[in-house]
């Protein structure tokens, strides 16, 4: 009886001692975003499969090590993000979190990458508050955020005479981040704000609000939601005839929705995005590469999945490790040039790149399916996303 | 805060619009639930085939919107006949958990797979054009096609509630409800008339996902965003209660729409805290009998 005892706990030591050697068998990185709700068009399991053709098209290894990746579905509940990604980097030594779309578990997860000291880049979220109020030394906030939307179509729509504007907002992190950041920038123009009307996420009737919108007589509706809400919002406002009397401006506004309402619901629309695959030859090369796979053009979201996989990666090679505190100092120092943007990522974990101001085309302007945006302005990286002197990050100071 | 006459008016008619969709709904599941026992949780998949048939119809076929408003309804009807024959019959002695379980796995298929297919931004579906102009009403623009919604809405409803409560086959249905083996010892067969009101119930969801699919976006979760709150307006108006199916769901419309006036953020929630209130008042439901 001893001798078994003994025998098991030798076997037990052995297990622990392989269990600490295991940690260096493996890249792993691990995806959790909105896979089947409404932001799953705008990212989802389209992301998950750039996030994979970068791991492939990077040999699937590095160091010598073989890269893994792992998705979850956070049914946009920050709860269940923040679990998720507690679980995968307790129990199965995750070397890199990759968030994904809704602001609320983007914030949770960069919690949870803080307190466990592990790369955390995310794409899909929005809320400025990632790189600002709430910045973290291990975040990299890689495609856009609230600020650059708020800078790019609020200034735009504002400097065309758009001075008088009422919100309607998505009632969580994302939402009031994007009204507050959109209604600073309008101020600052000498616009003013009439009001706002918050509605619950994943609502599907709009008309109420949109009611409450048009008797504000405000010239501009700033819909300050995404995904399905965005979609419903235009939809609805098309049917009540409010796009008559007032201007919308989507303050973000991705392809697949375009794709979804059509050109002639959407034509005119002014937004801004941080890609488009229809830019050159090289962001077309990679659009045709996607599509092949998934049967739908990237949006700028998953293109930047590709890219900031690579980056990642790059900074592994670099540092010629996956602790995350030298892949970090790699990340911040090296510059990012690739078919989505050309970069680097300043100490505040913002991935600084240019922003495009884009037009909805005409139905007879477009010529080929999903060839839906022409440009109207580039939008330098440093002055469409928070500037030093706004920046409350303690990091960047 | 000042909210005028005129925009209250319009908010209650936006509401009832709101309502009518619950109506029909909860309608179907009172029906089911009264002659079946079985809490059906696939109305809400059932409802978005109607409209995602009418989609199909559209643009496969150049099928209109006037020819889909009664096909789709057979169709899903038909599709649910095949259910309850292939599946629903083996548990109808079984605990109610086990209906709500199989039909929630239904609804995880049929949604996962219209998901793959065309993804979650969903599809447009245009006005059909007799009704694509609005009235002005004085106090608010109404699309014609919200006017439609309430009143196809309130005549099929009215219609079933009817032909359950008024003739002799609702009486025989109603019998049925209460004992079935004393109405089978009759000559009636109750087997086929439970299948029917099952095919008939579901017909119902797919009607009102018909007369949704011009209003919000044809995609696979229009369901799943109506079908928790119709569940809690069945629950508001009593399970099996016909008319109070009918009333609760017009009525809840109506105090959401005003919720979304008076306080947005609640707007989601409020049809739940009204749930909870009832449910501590009136535990067997609105317009429920006590069992």
């Amino acid at each position: 009886m001893k001798k078994t005892i003994a025998l098991s706990a030798v076997s037990l030591a052995i297990a622990f001692a392989t269990g600490a050697v295991q940690a260096q068998e493996k890249v792993k990185i691990g995806f959790i975003t909105d896979m089947s709700s409404l932001y799953a068009d705008v990212e989802g399991k389209g992301g998950a499969t750039a996030i994979q053709m970068a791991i492939d098209d990077f040999g699937g290894k590095v160091n010598g090590l073989p890269i893994e990746l792992v998705t979850a579905d956070h049914q946009n509940k920050a709860d269940i993000a923040a679990s998720k990604a507690r679980e995968w980097i307790d129990t199965d030594n995750l070397t890199m979190l990759f968030g994904g779309t809704n602001s609320g578990t983007g914030l949770a997860m960069a919690k949870v990458a803080q307190e466990k000291k592990r790369v955390f880049m995310v794409n899909g979220a929005g809320a400025s508050a990632l790189t600002n109020e709430q910045c973290s030394p291990y975040t990299v906030h890689y495609a856009y955020d609230t600020v650059a939307l708020a800078k790019g179509t609020g200034g735009a729509v504002v400097a065309q005479g758009g001075k008088n504007w009422f919100f309607l907002t998505a009632d969580y992190a994302f939402g009031a981040a994007l009204e507050a950041d959109t209604a600073k920038v309008v101020k600052e123009k000498g616009g003013t704000v009439v009001g706002s009307v918050k509605h619950p996420l994943n609502a599907s009737d709009f008309s109420s609000f949109l009611l409450q919108a048009q008797n504000s007589k405000a010239q501009i509706l700033g819909l300050a939601n995404a995904g399905g809400d965005t979609i419903n919002a235009i939809k609805a406002a098309k049917e009540f005839g409010i796009n008559k009397s007032m201007k919308l401006a989507g303050l973000l506004v991705f392809i697949t929705d375009i794709h979804s309402l059509g050109l002639k619901n959407t034509e005119g629309l002014l937004l801004t995005t941080s890609w488009d695959w229809n830019l050159n030859q090289e962001t077309r090369a990679f659009g045709k590469k996607f599509f092949d796979k998934t049967k739908r053009m990237p949006t700028d979201i998953q293109a930047a999945d590709y890219s900031a996989t690579t980056t990642y990666l790059k900074a592994v090679q670099a540092a010629k490790s996956t602790d995350a505190d030298k892949v970090m100092a790699e990340l911040k120092k090296m510059p990012i040039n690739d078919f989505y943007a050309k970069g680097v990522i300043r100490p505040d974990g913002r991935m600084v790149h240019d922003m495009y101001l884009m037009q909805v085309k005409s139905p007879s302007e477009s010529t080929q399916p999903w060839d839906y945006y022409k440009m109207v302005a580039k939008l330098p990286g440093d002055e469409v996303f928070t500037t030093k002197a706004e920046s409350k990050c303690a990091l960047w100071k | 805060m000042q909210i005028s006459l005129p925009a209250l008016l319009s908010q209650l008619l936006l509401g009832l619009v709101n309502g009518s969709f619950y109506a029909i709904l909860s309608l179907g599941l009172a029906v089911i639930f009264g002659l079946l026992n079985v809490i059906n949780f696939a109305h809400g998949a059932l409802f978005m085939l109607g409209a995602v048939l009418t989609w199909m119809a559209m643009n496969y076929f150049d099928v209109n919107y006037w020819v889909m408003l009664a096909v789709a309804p057979v169709i899903v009807g038909l599709f649910g006949i095949v259910i309850e024959r292939l599946l629903l019959r083996w548990i109808y002695k079984l605990d109610h958990l086990y209906g709500l379980l199989l039909t929630l796995g239904l609804t995880l298929l049929i949604e996962g797979v219209f998901r793959s297919i065309y993804g979650v931004s969903g599809l447009a579906y245009d006005t059909p054009d007799a009704l694509a102009s609005a009235t002005d009403l004085g106090f608010m623009i109404l699309p014609n096609y919200r006017a439609w919604v309430v009143v196809a809405s309130l005549v099929v409803c009215f219609a079933t509630w009817f032909v359950i409560e008024k003739t002799r086959l609702g009486a025989y249905l109603r019998a049925g409800t209460e004992n079935p083996r004393l109405v089978e010892a009759f000559g009636v067969n109750v087997p086929l008339m439970i299948t029917l009101t099952y095919g008939f119930g579901v017909a119902l969801a797919a009607f009102a996902g018909v007369l949704a699919a011009p209003v919000i976006q044809v995609s696979p979760l229009m369901g799943q965003n109506l079908i928790i709150v119709v569940f809690a307006v069945v629950v508001i108006g009593g399970m099996g209660s016909i008319m109070g199916a009918i009333l609760t769901g017009l009525g809840l419309g109506v105090i959401e729409g005003l919720t979304k006036v008076f306080y947005p953020e609640a707007s989601s929630t409020v049809v739940f805290v009204i749930m909870v209130i009832v449910l501590l008042i009136r535990p067997a439901g609105l317009f429920g009998k006590e069992k």
